[in-house]
């Protein structure tokens, strides 16, 4: 990477740190709500952990990936709306008057969601396992849920970024919203695939990539070191960040009309 | 500055058109000289701003060529941008970072070392006088405070080009008068090339060596503020009776002195067309005929005349209308 080029990138990514951190209405709920949400299901829903064929017998343990992937599109949400924002002001036109590359723009401005998203993996991590959650790999796996969590947040991120380049609309990406809790809603957050009864719903839940994220980060927590829920874990995660990443520099290339 | 033209900008046959939309921009040929201020003069939805992101780069033209410090703005994007400064419409700012923290990022953005980034931030916020709020947020500042980061942002890359798109719509006249004198300064001792786009009638006068004015996408009079004026020739008399039925008298004594122009409801207004008419001519008129007036003014000829003639609109006017068509859009939309 030459150094201009990290120049740009750290540039832009400082200012996008900068502006998340000192947003609280958009850091605090990203932190909340999840935590909430897992209270809720660790005490209302243990007595799942009495179907036979469930994982384990500590709801929190299982619910805990959840809050992961909750906070991931939290994240998403982020992203999308400081883009759509920055290209609303007008800042954008800003950053498009310099010599920024584009590559540097995207990566620079994701990086602000990257930073928020560490910090919910870490607190989501620190207060689950104080409450008594598992984490059967033991502290080696403390970074791969980690890597899970930020690589679907860059790919919820990208989408976000997405929707803002395209769209221009911060309204529109607010709209997202609701999407993307259909899809947690739709995987396998509350159940295990093999667990849940209603054929349409298994047949969604395995179709979406949610249940392979959330799977990945609970095998980990349950099972210790499962190649195929990590492998596929990662491989979602991935592909979406790779799949978004690229759809939302097209879209950023669009947008800049240049040349 | 590219060695290929001698002009600093040049454009010809620009045109932009939207979808859906109405020729925003409808063949424009300009030519501004290094170290000149150029004013663009027109009412909103004239095309001037469009004009504008069309010359920065941020808007590919539908038809027509332009070069900005010899560069082709199509082809070669990047260089342009390299030479240019911009201060658009809105005062583009993130209200999360401090005025320190724009200048910093701008600077960096644009490759500068960071000891020079230090340093020019400093320079350009003193300069501006923004050193006191330099580490306060910029969603604290007032709209003049804005616009004068916004100038000192376009400017720290040191661009031989700078456009200022309305940079004082909206501002009190302290702010104004301020960020004139800055612009004045930075032509006189740095040479900058500006680009002005106003609709301000006095702004174009004071700051602008030469003038275009637009309206509906086209360049409809350009040269200097004088030229522009001379062209109108005669200046213009306006009176109001000081007794409303008198008005049709005092219209008939003003026209043996020139040609009615549009004026105020209440009175009348002529352009003085003999050689030798004076204003103590028209006033001992109106004294033969025992008339009263409550208010009896010589206009010199405006830049709001020229507009005028060119259009058949005051430019006050033009933007009333611009006004009410956005009200009409909006009603409809709703």
């Amino acid at each position: 990477m030459s150094s201009t080029l990290a120049l740009q990138i750290g540039t832009v990514a400082q200012r996008s740190v900068l502006r998340t951190l000192r947003q609280p209405a958009m850091v605090v709920p990203a932190l909340l709500f999840p935590m909430l949400l897992l209270a809720i299901n660790a005490g209302g829903l243990d007595s799942a952990t009495g179907l036979p064929g469930f994982p384990t017998d500590s709801y929190l343990t299982f619910a805990l990936a959840l809050t992961f992937l909750q906070g991931t599109m939290f994240a998403a949400m982020s992203a999308g709306t400081n883009v759509a924002t920055d290209i609303e002001t007008g800042f954008f036109n800003r950053l498009s008057l310099t010599p920024l590359r584009r590559v540097a723009l995207l990566v620079g401005q994701l990086s602000g969601v990257i930073v928020l998203a560490l910090i919910q993996a870490t607190t989501f991590l620190v207060v689950g396992l104080t409450a008594g959650a598992g984490l059967e790999a033991g502290p080696l796996g403390i970074p791969v849920i980690v890597a899970i969590s930020l690589l679907s947040t860059l790919g919820f991120g990208s989408l976000g970024a997405l929707v803002a380049l395209r769209t221009g609309s911060g309204e529109t990406v607010q709209g997202l919203f609701p999407l993307m809790f259909a899809a947690l809603f739709l995987s396998s957050m509350a159940l295990p695939r093999n667990l849940i009864e209603i054929d349409w719903f298994r047949t969604v839940a395995t179709w979406n990539p949610v249940s392979y994220m959330l799977e990945g980060i609970r095998s980990v927590l349950i099972d210790g070191w499962n190649g195929e829920a990590l492998a596929l874990g990662f491989l979602t995660s991935g592909g979406l960040a790779a799949l978004a990443l690229a759809a939302a520099s097209s879209a950023l290339r669009t947008r800049m009309a240049r040349e | 500055m590219n060695d290929r033209t001698a002009a600093a900008i040049e454009a010809e046959g620009l045109v932009r058109v939207f979808k859906k939309g109405p020729r925003a921009v409808d063949g424009i040929d300009l030519q501004v000289a290094p170290g000149e201020v150029y004013g663009f003069l027109g009412p909103n939805g004239a095309g001037k701003s469009t004009t504008v992101h069309m010359l920065t780069t941020l808007l590919p033209p539908t038809d027509g060529t332009a070069r900005v410090a010899g560069f082709d703005i199509l082809s070669d994007g990047a260089q342009v941008r390299t030479a240019i400064g911009a201060a658009l419409q809105e005062a583009a700012l993130d209200p999360f970072l401090t005025g320190r923290e724009h200048m910093r990022f701008q600077a960096a953005l644009h490759g500068l070392p960071r000891e020079l980034r230090r340093q020019r931030g400093d320079d350009l916020l003193e300069r501006l006088g923004l050193t006191d709020a330099a580490d306060r947020k910029v969603g604290g500042y007032s709209g003049g405070m804005k616009r004068r980061l916004d100038l000192a942002l376009a400017l720290v890359h040191e661009p031989s080009i700078l456009f200022l798109d309305e940079p004082t719509t909206g501002l009190d006249p302290q702010s104004r008068t301020a960020l004139w004198e800055e612009v004045q300064r930075l032509v006189a001792d740095r040479g900058v090339t500006v680009f002005l786009t106003t609709q301000y009638l006095e702004e174009a006068d004071v700051l602008a060596r030469r003038i275009g004015i637009i309206d509906h996408g086209q360049i409809v009079a350009e040269g200097t503020p004088n030229a522009l004026k001379a062209q109108i020739g005669r200046p213009s008399v306006e009176a109001i009776p000081a007794e409303p039925d008198d008005l049709g008298r005092v219209i008939a004594v003003l026209e043996r002195f020139g040609q009615p122009v549009p004026g105020t409801p209440r009175g009348t207004t002529v352009r003085l067309s003999g050689d030798d008419a004076s204003l103590a001519d028209v006033v001992r008129a109106l004294d033969a005929e025992e008339l009263q007036v409550e208010h009896l003014q010589l206009h010199q000829p405006t830049l709001n005349d020229v507009f005028l003639a060119q259009t058949g609109r005051s430019l006050e006017g033009a933007r009333q209308d611009e006004h009410a068509r956005e009200e009409a859009q909006r009603a409809a939309a709703a």
